[in-house]
């Protein structure tokens, strides 16, 4: 794809400067031409980019740059928590009524996906021990009803029609309907429409006032351009909704839409459509689509975690013997035991852009345990100085931590090779940067 | 209703859109400065053109101001007009028969809906035509196409349903082209997410069933866009593209108030043009599409 992450853009911009106290005008001026590039590329409205670079600008100048955290991923963390906020904070989840039936209202533009997406819901309900009942209120388009009653049928979802009559007139028989049989949960299914086109509006509106439904979602196709503020905003003061559901977000666009949509509509988007098949149905979380827009793996997640568990004290006590040259076999053993508590190597990974590409099972996960019983099976007096490790220790070692000599020899190279590194670096102030820059990971 | 006036009346919102944007930014500024250009830059963003080509386009007129000597909002306007109607313009192939044409597309575009308009059009123009119901996976979506078929008085293989196999159908459908004597037979797809491996795979065996079944014939493959579509448009039709050789666009909805100005960036970009233009759901509510009319009632 033509267009990279966020999180890499802004490292380019910031590269440059690593070690400044703040970020001037200038430097975020640049940066943000980079965030609102990415947002439009996502599709997120223009109005909306505006009005979300400025507030973000703001937040932006004058924040000290954290000490772990380089000025770039500074920018990007305010972004991603801006928008995680903007689309909703937090999940929101589908309203039942009191007193049954709970009624959701369909409501969307031609080709948006309402009919499969009633389908998913019935599912969803009826997995849920729900009885619920599907209404085909498309009486326009060629076919539609057919296709509902197909859809419900495998989902295994009683599907109410009554042929192309006036769907108000629908709606009213199914809850009678619903009444005699014990339906709990009504779902609508409506004739995709232009905003504009006003009978249609009416239409729908007629619906909508005589159904009452709990839930009134707007159905919108996650790869909508910039119009996608045009036709929520219209359908919210038409209607009045309740909630949106993004479809077709197994697809490779980066759904903007979303974020002009909650924008405009202020209404929380409550599902995803995955997929063609029944189950392809998810739960809309804002903060791993707010990565989505970005273009970034969860960078953020991957930094908080590091900074939980790096606890400040042991860094700075840690770059101090570095820089002595004190370092020994027990702080790399701290050390090790830092980053397991960061998780597996596997999920770390997935958190770095890109690093999911890398094929399940290439990391040896146990490759640290060993590393880890292989000191611990040395004596304190090892552990500082590894120079008395002879051969006859070398064996005890190995034996004791369920190891060869072969490996103990190499962690002790390594080691070796480690320390020597580490004496070129002292010289160059590398105790002032402290645990930035780890493993050559970008914190 | 001639062409023409069809076709403005068609694009009229769609025109009116771009138009009120563009006019009105040129008709609020005296002077031709960065603000200008800002401005000229934002309303293409609005129309899904893009952020790249909008700042291309820009950038273009920028040099053209420079070189031309342009001084008024106006010169800068029809400078603009002739980029992008540069941009959007294209030279057809002139129809050939017997004619396969294979709509494409993702899901909820109007590939179907396109399909009749088509068959129509062709069967206007005193044409054989055959419509191939190759949707075999989405629910009613054959019957969807034979309601269509009806619609256009043209005939329609179709199967039955718990039938899945696409090349199958197409086989079928070029076997009775050949045996009818058709003009164009026109096959109709299932909806697939560009990304989806297998589903794009199965395009494939569909083309090749056409190239091997039917070589006489001239192949025509057209991709129906949606113009509520964003950006994720021009990746659509570069996957697509990498399946099966794409002709043109099919570009649906206009009749909203979606601008679908992302042809712009695909043109340029892929250099497949688009058309036909969709303006609503009657059947004859399709029009070819032609650029330099297209940039003429754009601004």
């Amino acid at each position: 794809m033509a267009f990279e992450g966020l999180a890499d853009k802004l490292q380019t911009v910031f590269r440059k400067l690593t070690g400044r106290g703040k970020l001037s005008e200038a430097d975020i001026k640049a940066a943000m031409r980079e965030v609102r590039l990415a947002l439009l590329e996502a599709d997120v409205n223009y109005l909306v980019v505006k009005d979300f670079v400025k507030r973000i600008s703001e937040k932006a100048v004058g924040q000290e740059v954290m000490n772990s955290l380089t000025p770039g991923q500074q920018i990007i963390k305010i972004v991603r928590d801006e928008m995680v906020e903007l689309l909703g904070g937090t999940r929101t989840a589908m309203n039942i009524a009191s007193k049954p039936p709970t009624v959701i209202l369909m409501a969307g533009l031609q080709g948006a996906g309402k009919t499969t997406m009633c389908g998913k819901l019935g599912a969803y309900y009826k997995k849920q021990g729900k009885r619920p009942l599907l209404v085909a209120c498309d009486v326009y388009r060629p076919a539609a009803i057919e296709q509902l009653k197909v859809v419900g049928s495998q989902a295994d979802v009683p599907v109410f029609e009554m042929g192309q009559i006036k769907p108000v007139e629908i709606v009213r028989a199914a809850f009678d309907e619903a009444d005699r049989y014990g339906y709990d949960i009504v779902i609508i299914d409506t004739a995709g429409r232009l905003h504009i086109d006003d009978e249609m509006m009416a239409e729908l509106k007629e619906i909508r006032d005589f159904a009452e439904p709990t839930e009134t979602l707007l159905v919108i196709d996650a790869m909508t351009g910039q119009d996608a503020v045009n036709a929520a905003k219209a359908f919210n003061e038409e209607v009045e909704l309740t909630g949106v559901i993004l479809t077709k977000a197994d697809g490779d666009t980066r759904g903007g839409a979303a974020l002009s949509v909650k924008e405009v509509t202020g209404k929380p988007i409550k599902f995803l459509g995955v997929g063609e098949k029944l189950d392809d149905l998810e739960p809309f979380y804002p903060d791993r689509m707010a990565s989505r827009i970005l273009g970034m793996g969860d960078v953020l997640s991957l930094i908080e975690k590091a900074e939980a568990a790096f606890e400040e004290k042991k860094a700075l006590e840690l770059a101090e013997k570095i820089k002595k040259d004190k370092f020994d076999l027990s702080d790399y053993l701290d050390q090790m035991q830092q980053i397991k508590n960061m998780g597996s190597m596997q999920d770390i990974l997935s958190m770095i852009p890109g690093g999911n590409k890398i094929a399940p099972g290439s990391i040896d996960e146990k490759g640290l345990s060993r590393v880890e019983a292989i000191i611990l099976s040395m004596t304190p007096e090892e552990r500082k100085d590894p120079s008395v490790i002879n051969g006859s220790r070398r064996r005890r070692i190995a034996s004791g931590s369920g190891t060869s000599v072969q490996e103990v020899n190499r962690l002790l190279n390594q080691f070796g090779q480690m320390k020597k590194m580490m004496k070129q670096f002292s010289g160059k102030g590398l105790g002032k940067r402290g645990k930035k820059g780890f493993m050559g990971l970008p914190f | 209703m001639g062409f023409f006036e069809k076709l403005k009346s068609g694009m009229k919102k769609t025109r009116d859109n771009i138009q009120e944007k563009i006019v009105s930014v040129l008709n609020s500024f005296t002077r031709i400065d960065e603000d200008l250009m800002d401005e000229l830059e934002e309303a293409l963003i609005l129309c899904d053109v893009g952020a790249a080509t909008s700042m291309k386009l820009v950038d273009r007129l920028r040099g053209r101001i420079k070189s031309e000597g342009l001084r008024s909002a106006e010169d800068v306007k029809n400078a603009l007009k002739d980029e992008i109607a540069k941009l959007v313009d294209f030279e057809d192939v002139p129809d050939r028969f017997p004619k396969v044409m294979l709509i494409v597309g993702v899901n909820g575009v109007g590939k179907t809906t396109s399909i009749g308009k088509i068959a129509n059009l062709y069967k206007k123009a005193g044409k054989n035509v055959l419509i191939a119901a190759a949707d075999t996976f989405r629910a009613a979506a054959s019957e969807q196409l034979e309601i269509w078929a009806d619609r256009a008085g043209v005939p329609i293989v179709m199967y039955g349903q718990g039938q899945n196999d696409p090349a199958a159908v197409v086989y079928d459908a070029l076997d009775s082209a050949k045996h009818r004597g058709s003009d164009v037979i026109i096959i109709d797809t299932a909806g697939r997410l560009h990304n989806k491996v297998n589903l794009m795979n199965e395009l494939l065996k569909i083309s090749r069933v056409i190239d091997r079944e039917f070589p006489e014939a001239q192949r025509e493959t057209l991709i129906v866009l949606d113009a509520t579509t964003g950006q994720n448009a021009l990746t659509q039709v570069k996957k697509f593209s990498e399946i099966v050789h794409t002709d043109g666009i099919i570009l649906t909805k206009l009749d909203g108030t979606a601008k679908g100005g992302m042809v712009l960036a695909i043109k340029d970009e892929t250099g497949i043009p688009v058309k036909y233009i969709g303006v609503g759901e009657g059947i004859d509510d399709l029009e070819r599409f032609n650029g330099q009319e297209f940039a003429d009632t754009l601004l």
